[in-house]
């Protein structure tokens, strides 16, 4: 019963001595308000800084996978470019055989002559897509309309182009309806995509450059073998492993590959790159429990160093608590409320101090943590923190305090 | 019986020597006495008092009191003890600056098993010692015989089996000592036991028994109206009183003489 009153009555006359200590008490807890401001303020970037990664990863086309075809690293000379290659009835075949995928696009690529009026251009890249591409990579239609099944069930003569092909071919602004000249094919433009340039951070060279896509049926008709690749979307980031194992059952089976062979394609994903991402989160989370734990250990030494000249200080009401009748193990507690309550004034206000660098922070524009955000952890540990180092630095004058000899304490001045 | 002390002895170890505060002592003191223990600086009284108020552990002996032996008791059941049974007033009243009358009088019960009611209780002590209207006053606010009511009544807050008071009017003028001590005696014919510390022979004089003690043993113990060093001194003192009194009459006749020379 005493063991719990005396805390809670002791938390207001801990406030009070603080209050009159103000200037005293700033200074002690400065190495707890430096260890949680800091806590703070790099979670809350690193919290920022990850969004920032995400939404970079979500323009370059979230939860994508890439199937395509690969020679064996070990006996690249037994397999002929027919067997590697991936072939349009293998594309069409993912989808209904790899549940965890969402969406699929068979991509093919090729370079061709493309003349509008008398412009010429040569070696223009074009690909030959279906609709789910503009889901799968984040691309879509700003002008005129997309692909519809009826195109590609009738092989139709249309393009998509994107703006840097506008410019160039000199095309108007709204150019659905304007005929293009594909290697001496006619094809109607349609619709006009989004260029996106891939981040630096992705190999994205910052250039653009014109693009056409066709209906992948059409681009059959033109490349009867073409060289190709599939890009598809999980149904989730947690879908990763479960696509990939999919893809290369499935991929196995249909080209009739038996126990002992290799895989004669790949399969590969985005999460590669977000591993790499997290590794880096992980050395950078580890210096940042290495710096707080020094500045927490600074801090209490603060504490400890605070609570002995409070002990002597006190050293002659903790007499007169003892002869009233003040357990050992009372005064002990005591004093360590004081300090705990102490360390956790310092955490709060070390707190308020992170949250104003953050929102600092957040008023630069454009910047890489402007979604930084502080988490409900951080703060957690903090106050875990803050109140065990109380507990611990604040033991040695309590116990100080609590073994000190009635008789000698009301005696001292 | 409050106090059955037998065969104390306390001995310091000041550096290599051995100083014996106290030798032998036996003592009983009885429910609802008034006694006052005396004795000059270095007899040994404020051991004796430290060690009747469960303050300190004598080096050999027993020491009951009430019906628990208290004399080889741990530190935690010592203070325990304290709380329970034992009342202290002190020189320098030993308030809490910072805290209220009424906060000073609730601090024995901080630390007692009955926190429930500890206000009203505290309450009841203030208006016993007559202080009712002045609670909520910091000791900066208070005189020192108000001081030392407070005092008073926190030692009497939590019913102590004895009311221990080390030198209570040290502090005080004599007025406000006389005012004090009819406070004890008040609280004494209550039915309070009251162990009164002094060296001061007019504040003995209040208690019903007085003991005194040299070298760390009990040299005299008698009713303080058979005590033939208390009585000795009222006589001295009466005599000294009538000898002002003349030395007054003589002034009042001759006022020339009295304003003539410096005072």
């Amino acid at each position: 019963m005493t063991m719990l009153r005396i805390p809670i009555l002791t938390v207001g006359t801990a406030m009070a001595q603080i209050w009159a200590n103000k200037v005293r008490s700033m200074l002690t807890t400065l190495g707890i308000i430096i260890a949680v401001a800091s806590v703070i303020i790099v979670s809350s970037v690193a919290v920022g800084l990850k969004q920032y990664m995400l939404d970079q990863f979500a323009s370059f086309g979230a939860n994508k996978v890439w199937i395509f075809p690969d020679w064996p690293d070990d006996q690249p000379e037994r397999y002929t470019w027919r067997q590697i290659r991936i072939t349009p009835d293998q594309a069409r075949g993912l989808l209904e055989n790899c549940p965890s995928l969402k969406r699929v696009s068979p991509i093919m690529s090729m370079q061709a002559r493309v003349q509008v009026g008398d412009r010429i251009r040569d070696f223009v890249k074009v690909e030959g897509i279906s609709p789910d591409w503009h889901e799968i990579e984040q691309r879509f239609v700003t002008v005129g309309r997309t692909f519809k099944s009826i195109d590609e069930n009738e092989k139709a003569q249309v393009c998509l182009i994107n703006d840097k092909g506008v410019q160039e071919l000199g095309l108007p602004a709204d150019p659905t309806g304007s005929i293009i000249l594909l290697d001496s094919r006619r094809f109607t433009i349609v619709g006009v995509v989004e260029t996106k340039t891939p981040s630096p951070m992705f190999g994205g060279r910052n250039e653009t450059r014109v693009e056409l896509f066709i209906p992948f049926s059409t681009g059959e008709l033109m490349r009867p073998e073409p060289g190709m690749y599939v890009v598809g979307q999980t149904r989730g980031a947690e879908y990763v492993d479960d696509v990939k194992a999919e893809v290369r059952f499935y991929m196995r089976r249909v080209r009739g590959l038996g126990p002992g062979e290799p895989n004669t394609f790949g399969v590969e994903a985005i999460d590669q790159v977000i591993g790499q991402f997290n590794q880096v989160a992980a050395v950078f989370s580890a210096g940042l429990a290495g710096l707080v734990g020094i500045s927490l250990v600074v801090g209490g030494i603060g504490i400890m160093n605070i609570m002995l000249v409070s002990v002597s200080e006190r050293t002659h009401e903790i007499g007169l608590r003892k002869a009233v009748g003040a357990q050992p193990a009372v005064i002990m507690l005591q004093f360590l409320v004081e300090a705990v309550v102490l360390c956790l004034v310092g955490c709060a206000i070390g707190i308020v101090a992170g949250a104003g660098v953050i929102a600092l922070l957040k008023l630069a524009p454009d910047s890489p943590v402007g979604k930084s955000e502080i988490p409900a952890w951080s703060i957690i540990l903090s106050v875990a923190f803050s109140a065990f180092t109380g507990i611990v630095f604040g033991m040695g004058p309590a116990i100080k305090a609590a073994s000190l000899d009635p008789i000698e304490a009301l005696r001292h001045e | 019986m409050s106090i059955r002390i037998r065969n104390l002895t306390k001995v310091y170890r000041m550096g290599t020597e051995e100083v014996h505060a106290l030798r032998s002592v036996n003592l009983d003191i009885a429910d609802n006495e008034f006694v006052a223990i005396m004795g000059a600086s270095g007899s040994g009284k404020s051991t004796l008092m430290n060690i009747i108020g469960c303050l300190d552990r004598p080096t050999g002996g027993t020491y009951e009191l009430g019906d628990v032996r208290v004399e080889r008791m741990s530190a935690t059941k010592l203070a325990s003890v304290r709380n329970r049974e034992i009342g202290f007033v002190f020189q320098s009243f030993e308030l809490l600056g910072r805290a209220t009358a009424l906060k000073n009088v609730m601090l024995p019960m901080l630390y007692s098993s009955q926190w429930w009611g500890a206000r009203k209780r505290a309450k009841d002590a203030l208006h016993s010692v007559g202080l009712g209207e002045r609670m909520g006053h910091k000791p900066n606010q208070l005189s020192g015989g108000q001081k030392q009511r407070v005092a008073i009544a926190r030692a009497l807050v939590n019913k102590p089996r004895i009311l221990l008071a080390d030198e209570p009017t040290g502090a005080l003028d004599s007025k406000t000592s006389e005012d004090i001590m009819a406070l004890f005696r008040a609280l004494h014919e209550k039915g309070q036991t009251v162990i009164l510390v002094t060296h001061e022979e007019d504040i003995a004089g209040h208690a019903k028994r007085i003991i005194r003690l040299r070298d760390g043993r009990i040299v005299s113990d008698y009713p303080t109206d058979k005590d033939p060093v208390h009585q000795d001194y009222i006589q001295r003192a009466l005599e000294h009183a009538q000898r002002m009194a003349d030395e007054n009459a003589t002034a009042q006749a001759a006022p020339v003489l009295a304003t003539g020379g410096p005072a």
